[in-house]
């Protein structure tokens, strides 16, 4: 059953309805193959891009959707509920062209911002490192200026789109003390390790990024020096929200495949659904899904009317990823032994749910940022 | 090119279509309703023909309030503009009172060269609107079209039968229509919906078109639905297991139902 949704517009409900079209038509089919043979759908973002579903939230004069995070948000949960990288993918390109949205300068919008939105273009985000995860302040990549250009040395880990993406989002040293944000296109010195073997989310790509004396022009630096973990932050800060759609738009996967299996499922002569501890369980499920979506939406609404939701979109992410895994698990239960095999798609939902706790701000981070809110209170 | 397109919303057929209990008419409250997938693509064939030779599409809609959803999706493809005939008295109308409405909706479209229907729509299903629509306007009527090209002031395609392909031709102004081999319709863009707001949507009563309300409707129509029950379900079928002797098991059920 579709999520019953309260859309502000009548174009926000015509957008609901062409992610749901895309997602049934074009996503949903291909999932569990591409997920199994752990390909990279590249053509998939192009629909979307063309499609201008890569770039909603962004300003209209650039070639964005101009919506409010709250449509957005919704319809990125539309597509994680088809599939999950697809989701994850959209969510990181969208992060990806916010420090050039949000810090670059008008010349610097004007003349990249377009063809990042258009959709032919897919980003990359690359802060974290090997030593440097939830500590990203400790990363050591190195940008020198050196001409007309910055010369970058170093390796990113864990970057999805790694090889595949058409511009990276770099977070680098520019002194001892100084983290800068740069716009970096792929090219030359930059290279992509083999992909890391994943429990899940498999059609996404996620790998090292090496940057060996690769050249990155002077005027793609995005704010000023030393301004770049700031940017960094606040990418994520947005980039978290995204993160807590897709994880309700896989726990309303989960749960509708739940549903629909058990009341088809018969055991001591009737619909499994008709036991009321399955039922309950069904329900609790159903009561997750949707506070957290309730959740996630509240923080979207304070952002976009311009107040402060940092410790909100905090809430929203550990909330809504708890809720995923726990509602994901469930619903391997409710198939029984069938969910617990590949020919239903919850054990994989269930592999998916897990790295929502870890990526874009671990749940611990999550719940530092929420605690130190308080202590500030 | 100056191109109409007529559109028409239905339930979805993804979702359960059921029938009022108290006319008979077609339930359009229980079901989603979308723009007839039939009617995607011959908005598609419209917007093709119009990038090849120029031109404007324009959509024609009859149906009830809410119909201006499946005009907002086809504007939101690329349609130039719509007529929404819109009209209380319309409820119940038959394929003969539909068509003349039609036609005079194609009649506000002035200079109109090529118009484009579905060859049949999925929830009426009387495939007999554009033959109708033909006849009333007096124009050529090449229909069941899989392809569909225009030289000059020729409409040329090709219709696929069991039989085999004809390959027919007519002079424009021509009534066309199509069938689901015709193309891939294209998926909106969210430029196309927000692009789509804007576009001049006329909404016009049968009054305005010059109808009398007593030839359409329930009323006016020539023939009605006395009752309606859902089909029956399958029955469990007959499974025959396969020890050495399938194959002719089959058979025996085939030549038992007369059907080998
Ligand atoms: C599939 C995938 C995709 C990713 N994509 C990207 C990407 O595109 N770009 C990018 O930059 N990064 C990406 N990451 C990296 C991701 O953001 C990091 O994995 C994450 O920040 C955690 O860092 P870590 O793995 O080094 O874990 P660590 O930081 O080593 O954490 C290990 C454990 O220690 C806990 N911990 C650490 N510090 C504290 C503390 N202060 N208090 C309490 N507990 C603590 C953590 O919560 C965790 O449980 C991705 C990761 C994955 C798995
Ligand atoms: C429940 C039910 C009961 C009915 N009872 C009767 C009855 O008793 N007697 C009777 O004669 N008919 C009856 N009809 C048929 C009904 O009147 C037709 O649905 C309608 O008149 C149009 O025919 P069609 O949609 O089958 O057209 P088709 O000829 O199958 O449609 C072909 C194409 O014509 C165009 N078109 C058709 N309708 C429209 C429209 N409203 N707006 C724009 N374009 C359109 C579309 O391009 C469509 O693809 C009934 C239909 C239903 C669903």
């Amino acid at each position: 059953m579709p999520a019953e949704r309260l859309l502000p517009t009548t174009e926000a409900e015509d957008l609901i309805a062409l992610v749901r079209e895309i997602a049934r038509d074009e996503l949903k089919p291909r999932a569990a193959e591409a997920e199994e043979h752990e390909r990279f759908p590249r053509d998939v973002f192009r629909l979307l891009g063309k499609s201008g579903l890569l770039a909603l939230p962004y300003p209209e004069e650039f070639g964005g959707g101009e919506q409010p995070y709250e449509v957005y948000l919704q319809a990125l949960e539309e597509i994680a509920s088809a599939w999950m990288s697809v989701a994850v993918g959209t969510s990181v390109h969208v992060m990806s062209a916010y420090p050039l949205a949000t810090f670059g300068t008008p010349e610097q919008r004007e003349r990249w911002l377009p063809e990042l939105l258009e959709g032919d273009l897919l980003g990359g985000y690359a802060l974290s490192e090997t030593h440097a995860g939830s500590d990203a302040g400790a990363l050591s990549t190195r940008a020198v200026l050196d001409g007309d250009s910055y010369v970058v040395n170093g390796t990113k880990a864990w970057i999805t789109h790694a090889g595949v993406a058409d511009f990276y989002t770099l977070m680098a040293r520019t002194s001892e003390k100084d983290i800068s944000c740069f716009l970096a296109p792929s090219g030359s010195g930059i290279t992509a390790a083999a992909p890391e073997r994943k429990m899940g989310l498999t059609g996404s790509v996620t790998a090292q990024l090496v940057f060996e004396d690769a050249r990155v022009p002077a005027d793609r630096l995005i704010g000023a020096e030393g301004d770049g973990l700031k940017i960094a932050l606040d990418a994520l800060n947005s980039g978290r929200l995204g993160i807590a759609a897709c994880a309700v738009g896989l726990a309303q996967a989960a749960l509708d495949e739940a549903v629909a299996y058990a009341k088809q499922r018969t055991q001591f002569g009737k619909p499994i659904i008709e036991f009321q501890g399955l039922e309950f369980l069904l329900a609790d499920m159903a009561a997750g899904v949707e506070s957290a979506r309730a959740t996630y939406l509240e923080a979207a609404r304070r952002r976009d009317r311009g107040v402060p939701f940092q410790r909100q979109a905090s809430i929203a992410k550990l909330v809504a990823t708890d809720m995923a895994m726990k509602v994901t698990t469930d619903a391997v239960q409710v198939l029984g032994g069938a969910g617990y095999t590949r020919d239903f798609p919850v054990e994989r939902y269930m592999r998916e749910a897990k790295v929502l706790q870890i990526f874009e701000g671990t749940n611990q981070i999550q719940r530092l940022v929420i605690g130190r809110a308080l202590r500030k209170l | 090119m100056n191109i109409v397109v007529l559109v028409k919303q239905v339930p979805d057929t993804w979702s359960e279509r059921k029938l009022t209990d108290a006319d008979h008419t077609l339930d359009r409250e229980s079901a989603d309703a979308v723009l007839d997938e039939i009617n995607e693509r011959a908005v598609e064939e419209a917007l093709l023909l119009k990038e090849a030779h120029g031109g404007e599409v324009t959509v024609i809609a009859m149906g009830p309030g809410r119909a201006t959803d499946a005009i907002r999706k086809a504007l939101s493809m690329g349609a130039d503009k719509a007529v929404h005939v819109s009209d209380d008295a319309l409820h119940g109308s038959d394929v003969i009172a539909t068509a003349k409405v039609l036609a005079k909706a194609i009649g506000t479209v002035e200079g109109f060269d090529l118009v484009i229907a579905g060859n049949e729509a999925t929830d009426g299903r009387a495939g007999a609107i554009p033959a109708i629509l033909a006849e009333i306007l007096g124009l050529p009527q090449v229909t069941q079209l899989r392809k569909v090209t225009v030289e000059g002031t020729t409409v040329k395609g090709e219709r696929e039968t069991e039989e085999g392909v004809a390959h027919l031709e007519a002079s424009l102004p021509a009534i066309v229509s199509v069938t689901e081999k015709i193309n891939e319709p294209r998926y909106p863009s969210f430029k196309g919906i927000m692009a789509a707001k804007k576009k001049p949507v006329t909404t016009l009563t049968v009054a305005d078109l010059g109808v009398d309300a007593g030839e359409v409707g329930l009323g006016g129509a020539w023939s009605g639905v006395i009752e309606a029950s859902p089909k029956p379900p399958r029955s469990a079928g007959q499974r025959i297991d396969d020890e050495g002797v399938g194959g002719s098991k089959i058979a025996e059920y085939l030549v038992g139902q007369k059907l080998i």
